[in-house]
């Protein structure tokens, strides 16, 4: 695939400034938490403080008595009426999936978990009436590591006999798509190179800024809930499947929504006990979290452990990848949590052309907070896994990383090029891509300097770090989806609405949390209508308005969602061709549409659509038989994944003494496609730099040995601030996608997948010389110190623990690994 | 309850509050000035940032009963006869915001600094906004808006 140059159509390709900002920089804005419903009341949570425990007994009596409380209600109090929070993803058939109440009745499986529920005329008062529920626990024992949770030691849950939640395999193989991975391994041992590594994926906390909140009016003729979801039409379709109240009855808003990162797309118990407890008292409710819960009980991220085995010849050509993980689901299988780990599957071969490959991944259940989609979801985790292997093999080698990959990579001429994992990757450039990163990152007088620090023995050092990445976006063709048991399928709906004044309205399905849909959308809507942008209204959000939907994650909202408005746009065209050629009284196959204007060939003749909706709404002269309107929708089901890549070069020092290390440099080239608004482009890749690198050097999830979350406050959980960051240098190469009329590929998650292992690998880099292959993420100066005087990095240097990591049988517990 | 009397983006208000209340939720409740918002309990994050009498607070961290007497500027008293202020409009210019929910706590934080230190290094600009927590941006386009607003040139 040649890399093309980028054009700027009239709109696409344009940095429009955004459409949404207005409302936002002028303090107009319509969080949930700001509704305020006539009669409302207010909702506080009562949370288990014990990771796993019996309920004995609850004594709400305090509680109610208290001023302005309207009620409180256990578990025992609402039963079944509370709905059963649904999973659409049971990976195997065999899935162990524990029955998942917003509120238990008789035992908690984490710290967090809601036992009570307070209702009260105010969020005040119904916090202070909270502290005065008062539960009695019979404490049980915990499931909180991971390996030992793998282990059944404790069972998370007493009754499912398991811990072990699915197991899932991919054998290329097997697959027919390579060959045997346990032979490539067994050749390489014999005459080339093996190299085995275990990485500890921590888990992460999306920390989207705002605190999710619900509102649920049941008082008109429908029941209403505004809620910070990135997934609205799904949740109004989880409500209505297991509470027996028709879509119809049920209206879900999401209004300005502050940020989600997969992190709101759920069904939470928080919602549902709204939604039961308003109906049940037949008044609206709201509930709004603390940021403590929101950091608590929110889903979390990543967690995982990953054994890895490549297999190469002497000459560095990867031959083989075996893949083993351990993924954390928590207490419950979330609603698409089960999937995430496995979408990693796809995606661990990187841009490699392996001959062999095998995955297997073993879902666990523990005492912790249940784990979902997190900005990238299995992407990041297998790119960090590969990134890192590939660094490994170079060092190894004794040569530069990129000269690794360059031996490894798929070149362009070899596109398509069906990987080792079963996909098809349809275009792309990583020569091109990386050339340009190499250029504007300075990468050889880096590397001289380098070299110079090394040989001076300069406390800082320098270190380089590379990420060569790819992702799938389009998320998801359905039959792949179908192929692997997930409940629904992955299109999109978009209707155009041509006004009588000639003004656009569009309605997608795809719900925005900060990605700029509004003006993004309404630079494809003046390109293909030929109208103007200022002229097109984007709805979306609100299920009564966007009946139909697949809502936000995975990158989908402009591949998927942008696709079915080009085909709901080409059908309005099309419905509006025979109206010209009525109009102007010559042969519809005369009718030529370019910017916004049917001609007849060969003629000045013209009309502008804007006119063509005029009459057609007037409707006093239309083709014989012909319906009075030109809107239109289309529901698009992706054909194939696209897939976006990049190549990403980081620069750190490494204070030798103290372990501090801070951001030099930071050099990107991505090519996601067609660009359709380059401003938000970058800004997305700028947000997603900032959370690959913040899991590279300062996030984790932390619990305690009681399995209390630890970091539970934005005191503990470090959410980088702009001291802690550097200004990026971000550019891109465009090779259009293939697979979809735009070419667009996709790039909310780029910035994360990328940039963990390229920080990571430039850590390494620096302290190579100093016999240290590993540092266990976050980086912080402490383990960096640690492996510095260790060699081998901190306790949790999980290079070294490899070998005690055996998947089938997770008997060992590596030091450390415990905390 | 204790009455206070204070000005809040030019309007004379009045109120009888409890003791414990908070101005962020004075505002935000007693008020409906629902563009300042509260993002944690920590005084950790900078989304509930105001001015009080000219200064930038983060007003979670301040009782409604120490405003009194007060003058208090929102993100919604910011612009004036329909003229965004500079500093919001730099944030339009330079897609310094996505979600936009740390964005009114930026905005005020930022005029503050201008207000204090008129040319800013680009260090001092990310110390002076340390104390507001952003998710999307990764703060490069925030750091551009400063700059565009204390009139300095920025490279994209
Ligand atoms: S809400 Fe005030 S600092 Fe976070
Ligand atoms: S724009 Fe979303 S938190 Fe700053």
């Amino acid at each position: 695939m040649t890399v093309v140059e980028d054009k700027p159509a009239t709109e696409i390709g344009r940095d429009r400034r955004r459409k949404e900002d207005q409302r936002l920089i002028t303090g107009r804005t319509r969080w949930t938490d700001n509704i305020t419903l006539q009669g409302m009341l207010h909702m506080a949570m009562v949370r288990s403080p014990y990771a796993h425990a019996k309920i004995t007994s609850i004594d709400t009596s305090a509680a109610k008595a208290a001023l302005n409380v309207v009620d409180v209600l256990t578990g025992a109090d609402l039963g079944e009426s509370q709905g059963v929070l649904i999973n659409a993803w049971a990976i195997t058939p065999d899935q162990l999936t524990p029955t998942h109440l917003p509120m238990p009745i008789d035992r908690v499986a984490f710290a967090g978990e809601i036992v009570a529920v307070v209702i009260a005329r105010s969020a005040a008062e119904a916090r202070d009436a909270a502290e005065l529920v008062d539960v009695d626990y019979e404490e049980l024992p915990a499931a909180l590591e991971l390996k030992d949770a793998a282990a059944d030691r404790v069972l998370a849950h007493p009754d499912l006999g398991s811990n072990k939640s699915a197991l899932w395999v991919f054998d290329s193989a097997e697959a027919g798509s390579g060959g045997d991975v346990d032979e490539a391994i067994a050749t390489a041992r014999a005459d080339g190179i093996v190299i085995e590594r275990e990485y500890r994926q921590q888990r992460l906390i999306p920390a989207f800024m705002e605190p999710r909140s619900v509102v649920v009016d049941p008082t008109g003729e429908q029941n209403t809930m505004w809620s910070a979801t990135q997934v609205p039409h799904i949740v109004r379709y989880a409500l209505a499947a297991t509470t027996g109240v028709p879509e119809s009855k049920i209206r879900v808003i999401a209004p300005d929504v502050g940020g989600g990162f997969g992190g709101k797309l759920q069904v939470t118990p928080e919602e549902w006990l709204t939604w039961a407890i308003a109906r049940r008292l037949g008044r609206p409710v709201k509930y709004t979290e603390t940021r403590s819960e929101s950091l608590i009980c929110a889903h979390h991220g990543r967690d995982q452990w990953q054994k890895l085995t490549l297999a190469a010849t002497k000459d560095g050509t990867v031959t083989g990848l075996k893949v083993d993980l351990l993924a954390d689901l928590g207490a419950y299988v979330s609603l698409v949590g089960g999937g995430v780990p496995v979408l990693g599957a796809f995606m661990f071969n990187g841009i490699y052309k392996f001959g062999s490959y095998r995955f297997s991944c073993q879902t666990v259940l523990t005492n912790k907070a249940w784990t979902d989609a997190y900005r990238g979801a299995g992407r990041p985790e297998a790119t960090f896994g590969i990134e890192r292997m590939m660094d490994e093999l170079a060092a190894e080698l004794g040569v530069d990383p990129l000269e690794v990959r360059e031996k490894n990579w798929i070149t362009h001429e070899e596109f398509p090029f069906a990987t080792v994992a079963g996909l098809e990757y349809d275009s792309g450039n990583y020569e091109a891509a990386t050339a340009k990163a190499k250029k504007n990152f300075g990468y050889d007088d880096l590397r001289a300097e380098q070299r110079r620090r090394r040989e001076s023995g300069d406390p800082v050092q320098l270190g380089i770090g590379v990420s060569t990445f790819t992702e799938m976006c389009g998320l998801a063709p359905s039959r792949v989806l179908g192929s692997l048991n997930y409940g629904a399928g992955g299109w999109e709906h978009a209707s155009v609405r041509m006004l009588a004044t000639g003004k656009v309205e569009i309605v997608t399905g795809a719900t925005a949390s900060g990605q700029g849909h509004e003006t993004a959308f309404s630079q494809i809507v003046a390109d293909r209508l030929g109208v103007p942008f200022e002229d097109v209204e984007v709805l979306h959000g609100d299920t009564q308005i966007a009946a139909k939907g697949m809502d936000t994650y995975g990158s989908r909202s402009l591949v998927v969602g942008g696709e079915a408005l080009v085909k709901a746009l080409d059908k309005v065209i099309e419905k509006a061709r025979p109206v010209a050629a009525h109009l102007m009284e010559a042969n519809v196959d005369d009718i030529e549409f370019s910017a916004g204007r049917f001609g007849v060939r060969g003629t000045d003749q013209g009309l502008a659509i804007q006119e063509i909706a005029g009459a057609v709404f007037a409707a006093h002269n239309l083709p014989d038989g012909m319906e009075p309107s030109l809107d239109s929708d289309a529901t698009y089901d992706p054909i194939a994944f696209n897939f976006p890549h990049g190549t990403h070069l980081c620069a750190v020092e490494v204070d030798t003494e103290t372990g501090q290390i801070s951001m030099r440099k930071y050099t990107c080239v991505d090519d996601i496609g067609t660009v359709v608004n380059p401003m938000i482009v970058e800004g997305q890749v700028h947000g997603g730099l900032a959370q690959g690198i913040a899991q590279a050097l300062f996030e984790e999830a932390v619990y305690d040995d009681a399995g209390t979350l630890v970091s539970a406050s934005f005191v503990d959980y470090l959410v980088p601030t702009a001291a802690d960051l550097i200004s990026f240098d971000v550019d891109h190469t465009t090779t259009p996608s293939l697979t979809n009329t735009l070419g667009t590929k996709g790039v909310g998650e780029a910035g994360t997948i990328a940039s963990t292992p390229a920080v990571v690998n430039a850590v390494v880099d620096a302290l190579r010389p100093f016999g240290v292959h590993d540092v266990t993420m976050p980086c912080t100066p402490e383990r960096v110190w640690r492996a510095l005087q260790g060699g081998q990095g901190d306790d949790l240097t999980t290079g070294a623990a490899a070998a005690h990591f055996h998947p089938a049988d997770t008997a060992d517990r590596s030091e450390g690994a415990g905390r | 309850m204790m009455k206070i009397s204070l000005t809040v983006d030019g309007d004379k208000v009045s109120d009888d509050v409890e003791p414990r209340m908070l101005l962020v939720h004075y505002l935000r409740e007693k008020l409906g000035k629902t563009g300042t918002v509260v993002g944690c309990d920590t005084s950790n994050c900078g989304a509930c940032t105001v001015h009080l009498n000219g200064q930038s607070v983060k007003s979670c961290n301040v009782l409604a009963v120490q405003a009194d007497g007060g003058e208090v500027t929102t993100i919604e008293g910011l612009a004036q006869n329909g003229e965004l202020h500079p500093v919001q409009a730099a944030f339009h210019e330079c897609h310094a915001l996505q979600c936009g929910y740390c964005t009114p706590g930026m905005i005020m934080q930022t005029v503050d600094l201008l207000n204090t230190n008129p040319n800013p290094t680009e260090q001092e600009i990310r110390e002076g906004i340390e104390g507001n927590l952003c998710r999307c941006t990764g703060y490069h386009n925030i750091v551009r808006a400063v700059q565009t607003a204390a009139g300095q040139e920025t490279n994209a």
